[in-house]
């Protein structure tokens, strides 16, 4: 009797040793799947917003991702302006400049360049100022809004913080917290 | 300490120290098979062997294979397949045996179905079995990644892209898996352990385990009669091996399995050496771009099925019925609430269910190859829709099932 509640004892106690290395141990295997320091380091992408001509597509990347970035040129954004929706009357362009991400008195269009219906790469045309995935039939305008099913919403955009005359992707800046404040982007 | 004697023989010898002759005994020449089976009871062995030809085609390969995302696909494609000697035919044995063993399966899985196989016993040889499936699919993906073609690098994309669960966005669950933002060589890597090291381990158990529980219940028959295998052993040791329901596993099965498994080898090695293309999709000869999506992205034939189940949904409706599809077969044996353990031939309702399963899968496959639009997309909506009902009216037709 004395000598198996010893044993007992020596079971319970290996048990908690054993219970508390096995926690240890996942948790350090769980570390070692983490992404890398210098992976999430250069999860940041600084672009200057100076480079860039009107209505010229530019293809940026960001944590491997396509971004697509398209400065507006003025006639763009009258033509924004002059849409107003036939229901409620309201311009359209206040409507879509929310989309756009406003730097000095310029407006970028600055989305992830991502199909939202399965991930292809829409491709631009200047002409017609929109986009077309070759893999669905999807449309969207300059401002990266849907005009044709089957994408299920609007590109979507990368987190930024304006810098003056650069953005940082990667960073959450006011702006585009107030982007997915309002149901913008996700 | 035990008693030895000075060896007559090696084989003296090593009885004494490994008892091989019980080893044997127990393992081969006394393990009970019953006569009254078909060559779909060939097919473990297939299975078996196609592993280790698998097994054997992966060593050489590991030999100069590159877990890099700069090297991977030149060492597969112009090291493998140029430089190195008869390096194709390592690379086209892995490639078709990939293909293939998930054929193997499916008929496997599709005669216990048929024969009842899950039942009365024998349910844990069908879940072992399962678990086997599931690690196989681990394998097949995880290999699919090492080319670093663009299929590879768009169902890594694709995949790992389930985890995020839909509607729950656990963005931060994928990056983990990943390792990083995008498939890159962080994933490679873990991917490749994961293909070579930690899914192979648990094959190699799981198989341990799936003939374990085979041992106590046995195969089952043709006509799923019950057999007092001691009482037949009996009879066949006595040397009334006519009267004996029962033969010996080695020679006696054997012989009749190694002559399935010669006609299999010779489609095997046909399949090898003229028709590999089948199990090499031509998009993936494209080096990995991220920038740069294939216009269809679909899986490899054997995955079809579940993708299609996936695919006609709403995102988070279409993973919900995806999970069913996964987990569901593991239950067969408790949601089959009949006795008998006969054949569906002789199992009433149930005979309509098995046809109308296989026949369902086998036209979801189709379906989830072909692009997702116009009359393909019904089609697949409502094969999807009929594969859950299905399961759901299983335990219904089997509950009143007369008892044969």
């Amino acid at each position: 009797m004395k000598n198996s509640s010893r044993r007992g004892f020596m079971g319970k106690a290996f048990g908690a040793v054993a219970g508390v290395g096995a926690v240890a141990s996942l948790y350090a295997m769980k570390r070692s799947w983490d992404p890398l320091p210098s992976v999430k380091a250069a999860g940041f992408t600084t672009l200057d917003m100076t480079a860039y001509k009107e209505n010229e597509l530019v293809v940026e990347k960001w944590r491997g991702k396509p971004i697509f970035v398209l400065k507006h040129s003025k006639e763009m954004i009258d033509t924004l302006d002059e849409n107003k929706s036939q229901i409620t009357g309201e311009s359209l362009g206040e409507i879509d400049k929310k989309r756009l991400v406003k730097i000095g008195n310029d407006y970028f269009m600055v989305t992830i360049g991502l199909c939202t219906h399965l991930g292809c790469i829409p491709g631009y045309n200047p002409d017609e100022k929109s986009f077309l995935c070759a893999c669905h039939g999807g449309l969207y305008d300059d401002t990266g809004m849907v005009t044709k099913s089957p994408p299920p919403r609007g590109l979507d955009i990368p987190p930024f913080r304006i810098d003056g005359m650069k953005l940082v992707l990667g960073e959450e800046g006011p702006e585009y917290k107030k982007m997915k404040e309002t149901g913008i982007t996700l | 300490m035990a008693h030895f004697t000075k060896a007559k023989s090696l084989h003296d010898w090593l009885n004494q120290r490994l008892a091989i002759d019980t080893l044997r005994r127990v393992l081969a020449t006394e393990y009970w098979i019953p006569k009254n089976i078909n060559f779909l009871w060939a097919m473990g062995m297939v299975l078996a062997i196609t592993f280790a030809l698998l097994l054997v085609s992966g060593i050489f390969l590991l030999m100069y294979y590159q877990p890099n995302v700069d090297l991977a696909f030149d060492s597969v494609n112009y090291t493998i397949m140029q430089e190195v000697g008869y390096g194709w035919l390592w690379r086209h044995i892995h490639g078709v045996a990939a293909s293939v063993v998930f054929l193997i399966i499916y008929i496997h899985m599709f005669t216990g179905i048929y024969y009842g196989s899950y039942k009365k016993g024998r349910e844990m040889i069908w879940i072992s079995g399962m678990l086997l499936f599931v690690a196989f699919s681990a394998e097949a993906f995880s290999g699919y990644m090492l080319p670093w073609g663009q299929m590879s690098y768009w169902a890594g994309m694709v995949i790992t892209n389930l985890f995020s669960m839909g509607g729950l966005q656990l963005d931060g669950l994928v990056e983990w898996i990943r390792g990083d933002y995008i498939p890159a060589q962080a994933f490679l890597n873990r991917f490749f352990m994961l293909h070579v090291l930690l899914i192979p381990l648990a094959i190699i158990g799981l198989i341990v385990l799936h003939f374990g529980a085979l041992r106590i219940p046995h195969v089952n028959n043709q006509d799923g009669e019950e057999i007092d295998f001691e009482a037949e052993a009996a009879k066949y040791k006595a040397g009334n091996k006519k009267e004996s329901k029962v033969i010996a596993f080695v020679n006696d099965f054997m012989s009749k399995d190694m002559m399935v498994v010669s006609i299999y080898l010779i489609f095997f090695f046909y399949l090898v050496f003229y028709h590999y293309d089948f199990a090499m999709d031509p998009v993936n000869f494209d080096p990995a771009d991220g920038l740069k999506t294939p216009t269809h992205i679909y899986p490899e034939w054997y995955f079809l099925w579940s993708y299609e189940i996936l695919r006609p949904f709403s995102t988070n409706v279409g993973l919900i019925a995806f999970a069913f599809a996964q987990v569901i077969f593991f239950l067969l044996p408790f949601l089959d609430r009949s006795p008998n353990a006969v054949p569906a031939s002789r199992r009433g309702l149930f005979k309509y269910w098995f046809w109308a399963m296989l026949i369902d899968m086998i036209i979801l496959t189709g379906m989830g190859k072909l692009p997702p639009e116009g009359i393909f997309s019904t089609i697949g909506l409502y094969a999807a829709l009929l594969f859950i009902g299905l399961w759901i009216v299983l335990p219904f037709i089997t509950k009143f099932e007369k008892k044969v």
